[in-house]
């Protein structure tokens, strides 16, 4: 199966993980401060910055793209809940 | 002086602006965390200019008559252009599906943050069309005078907004610098002395929101103010830069200076075993300190001291650490009363970790750890339990726990590389 690596940089953790993973399965399991709510791609808790390797995520979808706009995100920041890691090597931090 | 509200009439607030709310003095009790010895106001406006009449926010659905009546004192409904929901929590939103209906020219605007909170609240067949989202520097023009935005999310819904009138300089503020304070005099030079209520509101309130609450009020603290009118509260004419500023100081990020970084420790210990764990933990992370003033430490049996304090405590600390023994396969009270009385601060991106000893199946650490998580600090640190006795293993991994969180807290934290499928 492909596999990715995602680094954490607010715990200096950097762990691989199954391609089709969401950002926000590894935080959770990590422990790292991207902290959600509803895990819909809603409410905007789990807004991430992609420090780099933006390019491995799956393209967001027309919720999220939403969602981010009327939440005013700033460019290169996705949702844990939604961004689904496709390969690769990236960096994130809690926004 | 301005009169008292009248049972129907609208209030002046300055030229073609009235207050066009409620009063609710009965009421004792709010969103249930909060109390009230004076009841409360729920406060709605009207502004007039040459080409329509804007309506900013409505009143609790019981109070709707009553708003209705001070709103037809003043203006008819096809003259009504604009309504401005500056959130939409109920108790401000609760005449809006009526009012839209009575006035069938008005346009809707509400912040970007309000689009799924609009679809949860209202019946989307009275809002089809008549919904427009606004941020910062989007004005709606009244013909000779303009009502401008400011984007401040979070204070207290995530949709809150400012709304600015430039020509009165009146800042329509949402429950930003309101409070629960019941006076049909209206004014702040003209009712009782609210301040115990302005700071309660404040505190239980805004206080979750600290960060927001500072961008806030950088934005606020550039406009020439002449009037805070609130949706809660007396409507601020007199010296409204001294709310301003009393709420810059409630929100001042600490008192020891951004620099210095606190880890506080707390426990319960039954025989002193989950305490000597505890002083470990501090032993490690003070070796990983190499000056007192890096990192702030501090030891506090949860059995000494009462919640309150310790709650302004964690609003300060970086690091958050909690030993509990196992009692029937839980954490013990003292901890839980302590965590779950932390909604009033902001916790997100604080450090969390815990330990404790333990008869037979030890669920307290964990149970912990996921109360941690799920108030939203970071627990990147597996925690430790010792059966019974702890051992020299049990207090060296306490010790590298401490030493290892204060290296975290000063930037140096030890890289570790995982694989999901070890971990899950």
């Amino acid at each position: 199966m492909p596999k990715a690596s995602i680094t954490f940089q607010d715990i200096g953790v950097t762990i691989t993980v199954p391609a089709g993973t969401r950002l926000i399965e590894v935080s959770e399991k990590v422990g790292a401060g991207i902290v959600y709510g509803c895990r819909e791609g809603e409410c905007c808790t789990c807004l991430t910055r992609i420090v780099s390797g933006h390019e491995h995520l799956a393209a967001p979808s027309v919720l999220e793209q939403q969602v981010l706009r009327d939440n005013l995100a700033p460019r290169r920041h996705r949702l844990a809940c939604q961004a689904q890691v496709l390969g690769g090597c990236l960096v994130v931090q809690p926004a | 002086m301005t009169a008292a509200a009248t049972p129907d009439g609208a209030v002046p607030v300055a030229p073609r602006v009235h207050w066009i709310g409620a009063l609710d003095p009965d009421l004792r009790r709010f969103d249930i965390i909060l109390r009230s010895a004076n009841g409360t106001s729920y406060n709605a406006y009207a502004v007039r200019g040459s080409q329509g009449v804007a309506i900013i926010d409505t009143v609790k659905s019981g109070f709707s008559e009553t708003f209705f009546r001070r709103l037809e004192s003043i203006a008819s409904y096809d003259e009504i252009t604009t309504v401005v929901l500056n959130h939409l929590e109920p108790d401000h939103s609760g005449a809006l599906p009526e009012l839209l209906r009575r006035a069938r020219r008005a346009t809707l605007l509400v912040s970007p943050q309000a689009r799924l909170m609009l679809q949860g609240l209202f019946d989307p067949a009275d809002l089809a069309g008549r919904v427009a989202f606004v941020g910062s520097g989007d004005h709606a023009d009244l013909g000779d005078r303009q009502l401008q935005f400011l984007n401040t999310p979070y204070l207290h819904w995530p949709d809150t907004q400012c709304t600015w009138l430039a020509a009165e300089g009146i800042l329509f503020s949402a429950d930003f610098l309101g409070c629960h304070y019941c006076d049909s005099r209206l004014f702040n030079d003209a009712v009782g002395d609210f301040r115990f209520s302005f700071d309660y509101y404040y505190r239980h309130i805004m206080r979750p929101f600290g960060s927001y609450v500072r961008d806030a009020l950088d934005l606020i603290e550039a406009l020439p103010l002449r009037v805070v009118a609130p949706a809660h509260g007396p409507i601020l004419r007199r010296d409204p830069h001294e709310y301003v500023a009393r709420y810059r100081a409630l929100a001042a990020r600490t008192v020891y200076g951004a620099a210095t970084k606190t880890l506080a420790v707390f426990y319960v210990s039954a025989y002193g075993a989950t305490r000597r764990m505890a002083e470990a933990v501090v032993a490690g992370a003070e070796s990983a300190s190499t000056a007192a003033s890096e990192v702030r430490i501090s030891l506090h049996d949860l059995e000494g001291g009462e919640a309150a304090a310790f709650v302004d405590l964690i609003e300060e600390a970086a690091a958050l650490v909690f030993g509990s023994p196992t009692i029937n396969g839980d954490a013990v009270k003292p901890v839980w009363d302590l965590l779950s009385s932390l909604t009033v601060v902001d916790l997100k991106g604080k450090l969390g970790a815990a330990f404790g000893s333990y008869g037979w199946s030890g669920e307290a650490v964990p149970m912990i750890e996921e109360r941690l998580r799920r108030l939203k600090l970071r627990v990147p640190l597996p925690g430790v339990r010792a059966r019974l006795a702890p051992t020299g293993d049990d207090f060296a991994a306490c010790h590298d726990l401490g030493r290892e969180i204060a290296l975290h807290l000063l930037g140096r934290p030890t890289p570790r590389t995982l694989d999901l499928a070890q971990i899950s």
